[in-house]
């Protein structure tokens, strides 16, 4: 029986205790209040319309709208009627006279290569059609390639209001004009093979992290503080150094007529014209990023390294167990949470790199980020680019999530 | 019992220095009789428990050699000495269960499963903790950890256990009961035990012989009662148990016996134990129990003191007096004589025998 428990006030305990509680709650909201909506505005919701870019073709919808809706009764298994010809005459002459046919023909031309000169040729020679006269004719005449069925195809699936094809494009499959789903051209298959390098430097890269951190997380945490100071300085230096001068330092060293090279020749462990491709390939990005990632490993490991008591080894070896039997059984069980939590942050980190793979890697060692920069900034079909950046998020978050299922999140120790 | 070795273990003139100036120990020479339960007591930084860590096999002697059961150990590692610890702080495998704690030393000797499961079960009835073998160490109480960490110590038959303050995280009323656990178990098991501790009341209790270390050195070894009654040293004297202590010059000096004039200018007959000339400055320390107040009997000591404070123990009232020049001089009074009046600034007239004043070094 839950009896009306009330403070010496009269009032009852559970309202009086929420009373109290709020004002403690307020206090806490709005301390975190300006992180909150600065994270808010300036990163969830830019992401998040940038995403929506990936599907989103409202706008190309918009320039041709009329012609869209016409061409749902066309099935498309013959050329198409006056009513859908003469519907697209006239939205594109209004969109010659208002200046946005160059949009159109660019975003045509990712459904279907040559629509860009198409558009433009057609949109000069608009003004000499003959209203009266038959379109289809007349546009034919203007460009043979009007005649080619799959260019109206390519119209009527370019003005969907939303579609999910840049989805395939990530992973090389294309759909047909028919519907169907097939891989593309096996001499244009590119992302898929940079989504498996990508996938493997993260990984290799994480593991490589952890070889390198692990015995030097463990000498700074049983260290006296005076030297282990010094230690963690040098491991942070690279912290207070720009990226892009560290990336361009590597650059200086790996080249082929750098310092590390110069070095071996000079040793003599390398001959003068058999000089190491240590850059423009991947062995550059995996050097590099190890470097500028190990960091984000050592931390968390140092973190968890130090709250083991010395006497746990002193226990397990007194009790028997060689070192190695006593550093497998109890020292490193002790550590898995700092090395899941360094493995998933040097990970995420390492599966979105951007600059080093883009200096150091060259062409073999370019990853799935420089492919969403170069069509962010170069073929700007920014819907592709979207789509990866989408499929990498969603990759990040599956990670996330399996590391919670598996270690649980509050283990997480981040130094 | 008339096979066990009387030099189970042996230190031979072992020096340890950690920074190659300053010795922690300094020629130590110590013989630890199998069975026997011996505390090496001391305030910290008087180089006991760096003793046990060279006996455990965790720092090595920078000189001298020590053996275990006849065998010098000082290159043999740590895991092959088959010595049980236990640690200060437990030092218990937090991501293993109690069961497998206590598995780990047997599983590392193979010994196959229904016997380790046989060992487990008769170490933690010992222990009392029956039931608790799936706990995590983590959820179990300071005391409980505690005789996880004996049991694990215990659990592989080791001959020699060491303990490192394995008491000094716990509460008053449970470390008293532990120490008598202690006691019980390493009476009833017959292992050899060396315990290390700055609690002289730990080590009064528990001992069969204690060590007393300062400054790398070991002061005086002899057992509780001896240790207490008839102290060689002035340090000794002074770090263990309660002690009132008068400085002075020796005048005269015959077997058994000699007259002391304190710096106050007073005669004191004591029992010369660390002087042997007259001209020597001495320490007379005497207990306060030994003192009596209001003297009968014919004592050779008799003085009279003013009282200064008084303090009510519950058991006891102890009473600081002001007596030969020492302001700190401190009686036991036992609360049954309570019809004794006493008031600060009363006369109180002392007295005590030769015999239970010793001149020490000074």
């Amino acid at each position: 029986m839950a009896a009306e428990i009330r403070t010496s006030d009269g009032e009852l305990l559970s309202v009086k205790l929420k009373k109290v509680e709020r004002r403690r709650r307020t206090t806490a909201f709005l301390l975190a209040a300006p992180l909150l909506f600065f994270i808010v505005f300036a990163y969830v919701i830019p992401i998040f319309q940038m995403l929506g870019r990936s599907i989103d073709n409202a706008e190309m919808n918009s320039f041709l709208t009329e012609t869209h809706e016409v061409m749902q009764t066309w099935d498309g298994s013959e050329m198409p009627g006056e009513d859908v010809t003469s519907t697209f005459y006239y939205e594109l002459k209004t969109a010659v006279e208002n200046k946005y046919h160059g949009k159109i023909a660019t975003r045509l031309n990712y459904e279907k290569g040559g629509f860009t000169s198409l558009i433009k040729k057609t949109s000069r020679k608009l003004k000499n059609f003959d209203e009266n006269a038959n379109f289809l004719d007349q546009f034919i005449d203007v460009h043979k390639k009007w005649g080619d069925i799959e260019y109206w195809q390519a119209l009527k699936r370019g003005t969907d209001a939303y579609h999910f094809r840049k989805y395939l494009t990530t992973f090389d499959y294309e759909q047909k004009f028919d519907g169907s789903i097939e891989r593309i051209p096996e001499k244009l298959r590119i992302n898929v093979t940079l989504w498996l390098r990508t996938i493997f430097v993260a990984v290799g890269v994480t593991f490589c992290c952890f070889i390198l951190a692990y015995p030097i997380s463990h000498l700074l945490s049983v260290l006296p503080t005076r030297y282990s100071n010094l230690l963690m300085i040098c491991v942070l230096l690279p912290f207070w150094t720009s990226l892009l001068v560290r990336t361009s330092s590597w650059m200086v060293l790996l080249q082929k007529q750098g310092v590390l090279n110069d070095t071996l020749v000079s040793l003599g462990f390398v001959a003068d014209d058999s000089r190491l491709e240590l850059m423009y390939n991947m062995t550059g990005t995996f050097i590099a990023m190890t470097q500028i990632l190990l960091p984000f490993m050592v931390l968390p490991l140092y973190s968890v390294m130090k709250t083991i008591s010395p006497s746990l080894m002193r226990a397990a070896t007194s009790m028997g167990a060689t070192p190695f039997h006593a550093f497998r059984k109890i020292y490193f069980p002790l550590t898995y949470a700092g090395i899941s939590a360094g493995s998933i942050l040097v990970f995420v980190l390492a599966i979105g790199y951007y600059i080093t793979p883009a200096l150091v890697g060259g062409a073999k060692g370019i990853l799935i980020s420089n492919r969403i920069a170069y069509h962010m900034q170069q073929s700007l079909d920014w819907s592709l680019a979207t789509a990866m950046a989408t499929v990498l998020l969603i990759a990040v978050l599956v990670v996330y999530w399996l590391y919670n299922k598996i270690v649980g999140i509050d283990n997480m120790r981040l130094g | 019992m008339n096979s066990k070795k009387s030099d189970f273990v042996k230190f031979e003139q072992v020096d340890k220095s950690y920074d190659g100036k300053e010795l922690v120990v300094k020629g130590l020479d110590l013989d630890i009789a199998e069975g026997e339960f011996l505390t090496l007591l001391g305030p910290s930084g008087s180089g006991k428990t760096t003793t046990l860590m060279m006996l455990a096999g965790f720092e090595t002697p920078t000189n001298g050699e020590i053996y275990f059961d006849g065998r010098p150990i000082n290159n043999i590692p740590p895991h092959k000495r088959g010595i049980g610890m236990v640690f200060q702080n437990y030092a218990l495998f937090p991501h293993l269960s109690v069961y497998e704690n206590l598995a780990f030393p047997l599983k590392v000797r193979k010994v196959d499963k229904s016997e380790i499961e046989e060992r487990i079960n008769k170490t933690l009835k010992m222990v009392s903790l029956t039931g608790f073998e799936n706990r995590m160490p983590a959820q179990l109480s300071g005391g409980q950890q505690q005789r996880v960490a004996v049991a694990r110590a215990l659990v592989f038959d080791p001959k020699l256990v060491l303990m490192d303050e394995p008491l000094g995280a716990l509460d008053k009323n449970l470390r008293e009961s532990m120490q008598y656990e202690l006691k019980h178990i390493h009476e009833s098991l017959g292992v050899t035990v060396v315990y290390v501790t700055h609690d002289q009341g730990e080590a009064l209790t528990m001992s069969n012989r204690i060590a007393v270390f300062n400054d790398g050195k070991v002061q005086q070894l002899s057992g509780p009662n001896e240790l207490y009654e008839t102290p060689v040293n002035s340090f000794v004297a002074s770090f263990i148990g309660e002690n009132n202590t008068f400085t002075g010059t020796v005048k005269e000096i015959a077997s058994g016996s000699a007259k002391i004039e304190t710096d106050s200018g007073e005669t004191i007959v004591a029992n010369p134990i660390a002087v042997s000339s007259s001209g020597e400055k001495s320490r007379i320390s005497l207990r306060p129990e030994r003192v009596s107040i209001d003297p009968n009997e014919q004592l050779e000591n008799k003085f009279t003191s003013e009282i200064r404070e008084i303090i009510y123990h519950g058991d006891h009232t102890r009473v600081r007096v002001n007596l030969l020049g020492n302001d700190d001089f401190i009686l036991k009074v036992p609360n049954a004589s309570s019809d004794l009046k006493l008031n600060v600034g009363d006369k109180l007239d002392l007295g005590w025998s030769s015999h239970d004043c010793r001149a020490l070094d000074y």
